[in-house]
């Protein structure tokens, strides 16, 4: 076959895709209806402890910080690139917001300011090596992230440290909308923050054509490197933001917990690439993806499943999330 | 009489209704250096192909090696155990790993290639290699990497290997027979002359070689005979000793005269709006080119003369090393040209290969073609979606899109549809220098009219065009004026009346002295 008449029956089998349009909205929709079932069934068979508004209003409220950084990684992500030290980023921001603030007695606001401004600068380290000296993101950021892991144990002395001003936990866990945690309203902003500017902005396309078809976009007259340095940034930003609310949401940081987020948001970031806008990584399929993730989890540990379930569980959807955003691609090549 | 080594019978081969081959006869003589001679499209990588194993050829033709009956079609590599080996273009080497690493690629790959493979012996191997390195007079260490390895030392590296795999013990029959598809494009003259002394060396071993090139110098001073394909028909099959160059060249050629000279765009004015001065950079130099506005302007040239180099170069795409462009009275720098600068500068570049540099299949065809006019067209914080909508849908009436349905997905397209979006995707900016490389490369015959019509279009309408193409019929069919390079410059430039296919692939051959 004619490489021609190959492109012409994809053409065909592409036009007779959109005639059924259930199939389409099947995929945009179907991790939607997924969660609704899965809150049906843990409701079904745990209605005294699962299906209760606290249970549901804290699973919406605690898993905000993974949403953030879910967020956070599907920026750079849309532009290929990997960041895997976010997690590693929002603990050692978590932890200078309980060092500034609870033991050196820092103002809050100073304290979050400066946990802030670390994670724009990992992430300039990280784009500096990336897009520099050209060495693949996976290594750089794992590099970054095992360095600031190292660095999070040292400033802490391997301890959990508390004291954090009330001010940051009314703000992010007390104070409630319509009996949701505020850090729910935050994430909430952020993800249409995220959709807006992937939908409907000039840089939100430049991202996606840097991330499909590098060459494409540099003949475009896309800078390239500008665009990729700009993604590793701001997913530092939000890993350390992510790193604020959790300390908000504790009260206080441990400089090991926060590593067990980046396995989930991963797993959540390419789950969320298969449905809204399938193909693609998105945001109101992450945040989806996130609450269908730990809403599968809690289920299970009300079911009686001990904390190994965790482990299993997101590893395992992090490899089926990639085998089916694959599948949603048409099998075109990932470069990773 | 012995048999010939490798003999070819009634091979046809046809593709989608177009004939590559039409009952050609190939037959190589043991000990022979048989040069395979055509133009582009005229057969000859498709022969290669088919012995490589890659193309299964039409029903009827036959294939012996040594007088032995091959069966076709061939499995890809199936014709290694008969003793036939190749060496293609792109060497097939590994740069960062040793010398002795990448001889023994071959053989680590195949089965009992190599005396256990569980605990090689690498001294041994070393020793070996350094005999056989001997052997054929190379002073080459086994030990470097390959990297380190000049161009023509690798290409012999690899010849080295291709004999030895032959001698390995798998040719049963016969002496071998060793490809060498296009192996000096790259190379310059004095490299070429080690590269024949090794090819001699191996024909001197009893085994044959089919050179494959578009040089007819080097194939007259190679080969002993040659076959010349043309429209996948035998055209003739030389005794190079009492070939001369002239006979060679209307062999290849053929004599028919295939299109007229175009009718010429250009308008009266003889004042360049667009000039190119001096461009160095990639593999060619001391290139100028000047185009009126409205002009077509043709690049070409043989493989390795790096004509397709020129696009990118103007561009910015490639990092050129020194050069000016004048855009009417606006002078650029080529060396610190960005594609972006180049674009605002009014510039644009429709690239060769369409999946890796045109556009993104997986993303719909809205999205690939509005990308360049986002900024500028669509309100770049807060896009005008319906407006994206709106202009796809009408650069697909106006560029002939079928379906022109702007959400689905580019690479749904067939190819000729698809580079009517890159082209759409492009001219909608109304540059002043379009810069194409093969602007219908992979497309079907049929679109290519449309292709043909946009770029006039175009040029009508006061944009100059530089297009790089190896098809000589095309460029006959678009161009008002073609310039050839041959080893990187300038070497003539061809304007109608009297540009037709005929003539500019018959001035690319004659150059390549």
């Amino acid at each position: 076959m004619t490489p021609t008449a190959a492109a012409e029956t994809a053409a065909g089998k592409a036009t007779q895709k959109h005639e059924p349009r259930f199939i389409d909205l099947a995929e945009r929709y179907g991790l939607i209806a997924a969660l609704i079932l899965l809150v049906i069934v843990f409701s079904v068979l745990r209605p005294e402890t699962f299906f209760t508004w606290s249970n549901l209003s804290t699973i919406l409220g605690s898993q905000a910080v993974l949403v953030v950084v879910t967020l956070g990684l599907i920026v750079p992500l849309t532009a290929n690139d990997f960041d895997v030290s976010i997690a590693y980023v929002m603990t050692l921001s978590a932890m200078m917001v309980a060092l500034l603030n609870g033991q050196d007695g820092w103002p809050i606001g100073l304290a979050v300011l400066a946990a802030l401004a670390m994670g724009i600068v990992v992430g300039a380290v990280n784009a500096f090596f990336i897009t520099v000296f050209r060495i693949h993101s996976l290594i750089v950021t794992l590099g970054t992230g095992t360095f600031l892991h190292g660095l999070t144990l040292y400033v802490s002395d391997s301890m959990t440290i508390s004291g954090i001003s009330d001010w940051l936990m009314n703000w992010v866990i007390v104070d409630r909308l319509l009996g949701i945690p505020l850090e729910f309203y935050y994430a909430l902003l952020l993800c249409i923050l995220v959709w807006y500017v992937f939908e409907y902005t000039a840089i939100g396309r430049q991202m996606l054509f840097v991330g499909r078809g590098r060459e494409v976009a540099r003949l475009s007259g896309i800078n390239t490197d500008r665009v990729r340095r700009g993604c590793l940034v701001v997913s530092s930003f939000m890993g350390a933001l992510a790193g604020v609310l959790y300390a908000g949401t504790q009260g206080a940081a441990d400089p090991v917990s926060g590593v067990s987020y980046l396995l989930p948001a991963f797993a959540a970031a390419f789950l969320g690439s298969t449905s809204i806008t399938p193909g693609r990584f998105n945001a109101w399929g992450s945040a989806l993806a996130v609450y269908f993730l730990v809403v599968g989890i809690t289920g299970l540990v009300f079911m009686g499943g001990s904390s190994f379930v965790q482990d299993m569980f997101y590893g395992g959807a992090l490899v089926l999330a990639v085998t089916l955003s694959q599948l949603v691609r048409g099998r075109e090549e990932q470069q990773f | 009489m012995t048999p010939p080594a490798l003999a070819f019978t009634g091979l046809s081969k046809t593709f989608g209704g177009q004939q590559a081959l039409r009952a050609v006869d190939f037959a190589v003589a043991p000990g022979e250096v048989h040069g395979l001679l055509g133009q582009n499209g005229s057969g000859k990588s498709t022969l290669i192909k088919i012995l490589a194993g890659f193309h299964a050829p039409d029903p009827g033709g036959a294939l012996t090696i040594a007088g032995q009956d091959v069966p076709l079609p061939l499995p890809p590599g199936g014709v290694r155990p008969f003793g036939v080996a190749f060496v293609h273009q792109h060497l097939g080497l590994i740069p960062p790993v040793t010398v002795l690493e990448n001889l023994l690629l071959t053989r680590l790959s195949g089965r009992g290639g190599i005396a256990r493979p569980w605990a090689i012996n690498w001294a041994r191997e070393q020793s070996a290699a350094r005999r056989l390195f001997e052997r054929y007079r190379l002073d080459i260490d086994p030990q470097v990497p390959l990297s380190r390895l000049s161009s023509v030392e690798r290409a012999l590296v690899a010849i080295v290997r291709a004999v030895e795999e032959i001698a390995a013990g798998h040719a049963r029959i016969g002496h071998g027979v060793l490809v060498l598809d296009e192996p000096t494009p790259f190379l310059p003259r004095t490299d070429v002359d080690r590269l024949f002394t090794l090819v001699r060396r191996v024909v001197a071993g009893g085994a044959s070689v089919i050179f494959v090139s578009h040089d007819i110098d080097e194939v007259l001073e190679i080969t002993d005979r040659a076959t010349v394909l043309l429209d996948g028909r035998v055209a003739g099959v030389l005794t190079t000793a009492d070939a001369t160059r002239d006979s060679v060249v209307r062999m290849i050629v053929g004599r028919q005269l295939i299109a007229g000279p175009s009718q010429s765009a250009a308008t009266g004015s003889d004042r360049a709006e667009v000039t190119i001065e001096n461009l160095a950079g990639g593999q060619v130099s001391q290139v100028s080119v000047a185009l009126r506005r409205g002009e077509v302007v043709g690049l070409t040239g043989l493989l390795g003369s790096g004509y397709e180099q020129v696009p990118y170069l103007v561009y910015g795409a490639l990092r050129a090393r020194s050069g000016t462009l004048l855009l009417g009275t606006e002078r650029t720098e080529l060396p610190a040209l960005t594609p972006a600068a180049a674009i605002k500068a009014g510039l644009v570049l429709i690239p060769g290969d369409r999946p890796v540099a045109g556009g993104v299949g997986g993303l719909p065809i809205v999205d690939n073609v509005t990308l360049p006019a986002l900024a500028s067209r669509f309100r770049p914080l807060l896009l005008r979606r319906g407006a994206m909508l709106a202009a796809s849908r009408g650069l697909g009436d106006r560029f002939g899109v079928v379906p022109n349905r702007p959400m689905l997905p580019l690479s749904s397209l067939s190819g000729g549809n698809q580079q009517k979006v890159i082209l759409a995707k492009w001219l909608q900016l109304s540059p002043k220098l379009i810069l194409l490389d093969e602007p219908t490369q992979g497309v079907d015959v049929g679109a290519r009219q449309t292709v043909y019509q946009a770029i006039r279009d175009a040029a009508a309408a006061g944009a100059c065009v530089l297009c790089a193409s190896s098809d000589a019929e095309q460029l006959a069919a678009i161009c008002d004026r073609v310039v050839v390079l041959g080893h990187g410059r300038i070497a003539a430039e061809l304007t109608s009346p009297g540009l037709s296919k005929h003539a500019i692939t018959e001035c690319c051959y004659r150059l390549a002295a």
